[in-house]
């Protein structure tokens, strides 16, 4: 057995290489540093449809990440999804008349909101509301769309259906 | 008919030590949860215990921990380029190392480890009667030597799995994207975008405590419920070893169940 000192220096490297492992863990493997400017407004937008989009989903303006989505409901009058975004204090100078859209990442990547900033003078504040909107693209309604097109074009043979 | 009557009475003799057993040990677990008191004011009995079972077990649990995750960057990388989806081995490897096999992991070679060291010294403490000495002196065994082994595991195992997986998680960059290609900027990027810290980080780390309680737990119980021979101590000494890894790997599916399962 050590001496008793050395116990304890090896023991207090122990728990401040453990807490440094924890930090690592904390800062650099999850997304804490991201989230933790908890300050922000929040802001609802109204969609027919938001597909795949979930909870703490990113929201972005210019492809540039300026909060998340903080809750998704359901209006049982209007049959519209709610959605409630989180945005970063930082960013105070969003439109009100600015165009809120559903996107996704890469061909099947997860869906995020995209905002694209209007022309207006005042900006949306703390409980504000995007009252343009557009929801995500589902893709079985874009191929049932596109296997419309080509039916309707049947009667033209050997066109290329993706000339237009 | 008197055959039938043997049969429910070793049926009901088994039952009964079962419950017996289950009786100390929860009444074990109650004397070493209410110690903690006296344990902050004499801190250096926890201290002397770190050092055996956290300090001397940090080699072991540090070159697993990189060995595992330079596994899984080969593994991972394999199976995701064949979809070329190279960018999230990150995201793979920290998530699984986080949430599943760095606790699960680090419990099981604890368990082996420092449970069976801890097993075999109160074992012996009892075969050679020392625990009964400390009672002789109006000194309470449980107070004096189980319970700051107790909590010096308990603290431990947090510890240990966050180097576990902090490690593992290096081990993985460094084949992933030193031995592999791929790109480091991603690799980072990707774990920070898709791990989540009060999901993944915290469950982790609950995980791990509850693993920690569970393995000490089992592993004092053994050594002072144990038959005072060389034989009773080997005995518990094995016990103490698959009762852990049965313990761990069956709560796990449990807390997973109920932290990830929605």
């Amino acid at each position: 057995m050590r001496n008793t000192r050395q116990v304890e220096i090896l023991v207090g490297l122990f728990m401040v290489a453990g807490m440094v492992a924890l930090f690592f863990l904390a800062m650099k493997v999850s997304n804490l540093a991201a989230v933790s400017g908890g300050k922000g407004y929040s802001l609802t937008a109204r969609f027919d449809n938001i597909g795949s989009l979930k909870v703490r989903a990113p929201v972005k303006m210019a492809g540039v990440r300026i909060g998340q989505v903080g809750k998704i409901g359901f209006d049982n009058e209007t049959y519209e999804a709610v959605v409630t975004m989180k945005i970063e204090q930082r960013y105070d100078r969003i439109p009100d008349d600015s165009f809120a859209k559903i996107y996704t990442a890469g061909l099947l990547g997860e869906q995020y909101i995209g905002i694209d900033p209007g022309g207006s003078e005042t900006w949306l504040e703390d409980g504000g509301h995007f009252n343009l909107t557009q929801s995500s693209l589902v893709l079985e309604d874009m191929i049932s769309q596109f296997l419309f097109n080509k039916a309707s074009e049947g009667g033209k043979k050997n066109e290329d259906p993706f000339a237009k | 008919m008197s055959a039938v009557l043997d049969a429910l009475a070793a049926l009901g003799a088994g039952g009964i030590a079962v419950l017996r057993r289950i009786g100390r040990a929860s009444l074990l677990f109650v004397a070493m949860a209410a110690g903690v008191g006296e344990l902050l004011r004499k801190p250096g009995l926890v201290v002397a215990q770190l050092y055996g079972i956290g300090v001397l077990s940090v080699l072991l649990i540090a070159v697993a921990g990189l060995f595992v995750g330079m596994v899984l960057g080969l593994q991972g990388f394999y199976i995701l380029s064949q979809f070329s989806a190279e960018a999230t081995l990150g995201v793979m490897v920290a998530a699984s190392l986080v949430r599943e096999l760095g606790p699960v992991v680090t419990a099981l070679l604890f368990a082996g480890r420092a449970g069976s060291a801890l097993t075999a010294e109160i074992g012996l403490m009892k075969a050679t009667e020392q625990l009964s000495g400390l009672e002789m002196m109006a000194v309470d065994p449980v107070r004096r030597v189980l319970t700051p082994r107790f909590y010096a595991g308990v603290l431990s195992m947090p510890l240990l799995t966050a180097m576990f997986s902090a490690l593992g998680v290096l081990g993985g960059y460094f084949v992933g994207v030193g031995l592999l290609g791929v790109d480091g900027g991603t690799y980072w990027a990707q774990i920070e975008a898709k791990i989540d810290f009060s999901e993944d980080i915290v469950n982790g780390v609950i995980k791990s405590l509850v693993f920690g309680v569970v393995c000490t737990w089992i592993a004092l119980y053994q050594g002072y419920d144990t038959l005072p021979t060389s034989e009773g101590v080997s005995r518990s000494t094995t016990r103490t070893v698959v009762h852990s890894a049965l313990a761990v790997l069956g709560l796990d599916f449990i807390l997973t169940a109920l932290m990830f399962g929605n």
